[in-house]
């Protein structure tokens, strides 16, 4: 016989892998929908071919390494999926398929497979995609010109922080904006929030703060309104990031305070990235960095039941 | 040192079973650094072995008139000198390769590579095993630094040694010739080596007792 041995914490929890997998996946779908609707057939094709060649590169590193081969768990697809909502809908074929290979085999099965990654893979790919080709990743079709407005030409910026001002509020929420496939529609993910949090697969700690963090501290370093601090919000892939990314089970604090510290610092670097930095968006390396930091925030001082507090004098 | 050696041995030691870059993991700030093309990966590798093996030898010779103490700074004033000539030459006669090597080349001086072989071998042994020791780990940090050169070239630029060889239609991937993507490349490649050594050695381990 031969015992798993697994650090703590041993949480139990009656999800399997597979289930939450499957909730996450769901949970997707309104604002893989909404990307498809508004960014046509184009959108639809690069999410498939992304979650497609994620779930190969998954079986392929499986029988290379003579692992047992768990594409069924579902982990591989959704990768897959959150990979191809990050990407604009214009992406050229082999990009979107270097970006799966790459979340799958190198962010993910060289440091061990899933659970072991100390960086969301599809954010990991992203931010390798956009290093590396920055013309297709930030170039991005308009919305569908012929369902919102006649007469709307593309923009070529990657979210409207380039272009701030250009859309309303209302805009902005409903996703008649640029962006990625799955970063536009607001509405869309908080649909999709609202039934991660009724199933209990994520807490509502880290999308809450991290959004309000970004509005805060969009309020206080730039001294914007309120109204250009909600935009801010709204704009880019602050909220996508939120629901979906940071609430990666194997990149995110487990404590209540660890993710509630790993939240609000997230909100912070992006506003800093946005604000003083070269690159219009900092959804995700503010996400990145704070996963590389997640190891550390597990680390801080936590309350030990069952111990008294020991007086202070050595 | 009472095992005695051969001079075959100790040069072949220091391509594959200790290579400096991708088994002793030294002189790793070169290797990421200046590996973005294959001529600068060539050019980093010949330098440092010219130096490697002169200053073996002449550390080799010196071992017994240095004293102990200041040992150390003993063996950097006869790296200093080796380096100074090379930077000297390659500014005479390759001056683009010395514009894009940069501070590299005077920072050999502080190259963990040749300071270890001093300490570690050098200072140890005969003249004769010392320059076998230095070409060995030379040509083995050139191997590597030109393997690495070659793949970062090809996919962050399309090219090898400057001519493009995957068409203009490639659109080359940026990161890899960037500093992550030399950190990427470095991994994956000493990954790579250690699992073919080990699969080697494991082969070999097996024959040898078969045969036992």
């Amino acid at each position: 016989m031969s015992l798993r041995i697994s650090t703590a914490p041993h949480m139990h929890n009656p999800l399997t892998t597979q289930r939450l997998m499957q909730f996450v996946f769901i949970a997707l779908l309104p604002t893989a929908a909404w990307g498809v609707y508004a960014f046509g057939f184009q959108a639809l094709l690069v999410l498939c071919l992304s979650m497609a060649s994620s779930v190969l590169a998954e079986f392929l590193w499986q029988k290379i390494a003579k692992q047992p081969v768990r594409i069924g768990d579902y982990s591989a697809l959704v990768t897959g999926l959150i990979l191809g909502l990050n990407l604009p809908a214009t992406a050229p074929w082999w990009m979107v398929i270097i970006g799966a290979f790459f979340a799958i085999m190198i962010v993910k099965q060289l440091f061990g497979g899933l659970g072991d990654n100390f960086l969301n893979p599809a954010l990991a790919a992203r931010a390798v995609l956009l290093a590396s080709w920055p013309v297709h990743m930030t170039a991005s079709a308009c919305v569908n010109p012929t369902f919102f407005q006649a007469g709307v030409d593309a923009v070529s910026t990657a979210t409207p922080l380039g272009a701030s001002g250009n859309y309303t509020l209302m805009q902005l929420f409903l996703g008649q904006c640029p962006g990625a496939i799955g970063e536009v529609s607001k509405a869309a993910i908080l649909v999709g929030l609202l039934f991660l949090l009724v199933t209990k697969v994520i807490s509502w700690r880290i999308p809450v703060i991290m959004t309000a963090s970004v509005f805060c501290c969009t309020m206080l370093i730039s001294g914007a309104t309120p109204e250009a601090a909600l935009a801010a919000v709204l704009s880019g892939g602050v909220l996508f990031g939120a629901v979906f990314m940071a609430t990666d089970y194997v990149t995110s604090p487990i404590t209540p305070w660890g993710q509630v510290v790993y939240a609000a610092v997230i909100g912070l670097i992006i506003t800093l990235i946005r604000q003083f930095g070269s690159y219009p968006e900092g959804v995700t390396y503010g996400i990145l960095l704070m996963n590389i930091a997640t190891p550390l925030i597990d680390r801080l001082p936590r309350k030990i039941y069952g111990v008294k507090k020991e007086a202070k004098k050595a | 040192m009472s095992e005695k050696k051969s001079v075959g041995t100790v040069f072949f030691n220091g391509i594959i079973p200790e290579n400096p870059t991708f088994r002793l993991v030294l002189g790793t700030c070169p290797t990421l650094a200046v590996t973005t093309s294959v001529l600068n990966g060539l050019g980093m590798g010949a330098a440092a072995t010219f130096v490697l093996v002169c200053s073996n030898i002449a550390i080799s010779l010196l071992r017994k008139f240095i004293p102990d103490q200041v040992r150390i700074p003993a063996f950097i004033v006869v790296i200093c000198t080796f380096v100074t000539m090379v930077q000297l030459l390659m500014k005479a006669f390759l001056p683009a390769l010395d514009e894009s090597l940069g501070i590299f080349i005077p920072l050999i001086v502080v190259n963990c590579i040749i300071l270890a072989r001093a300490e570690a071998f050098a200072s140890k042994n005969g003249p004769v095993l010392s320059a076998a020791d230095g070409l060995g780990m030379g040509i083995g940090f050139t191997l590597a630094l030109t393997l690495m050169g070659a793949i970062r070239e090809l996919i962050g630029n399309g090219s090898v040694f400057g001519f493009n060889l995957l068409g203009a239609s490639y659109e080359p991937m940026l990161l890899i010739v960037l500093a992550s993507g030399g950190f990427l490349t470095f991994g994956l490649l000493m990954g790579l080596v250690n699992l073919a050594v080990k699969k080697f050695e494991s082969k070999h381990a097996k024959k040898e007792a078969q045969a036992a």
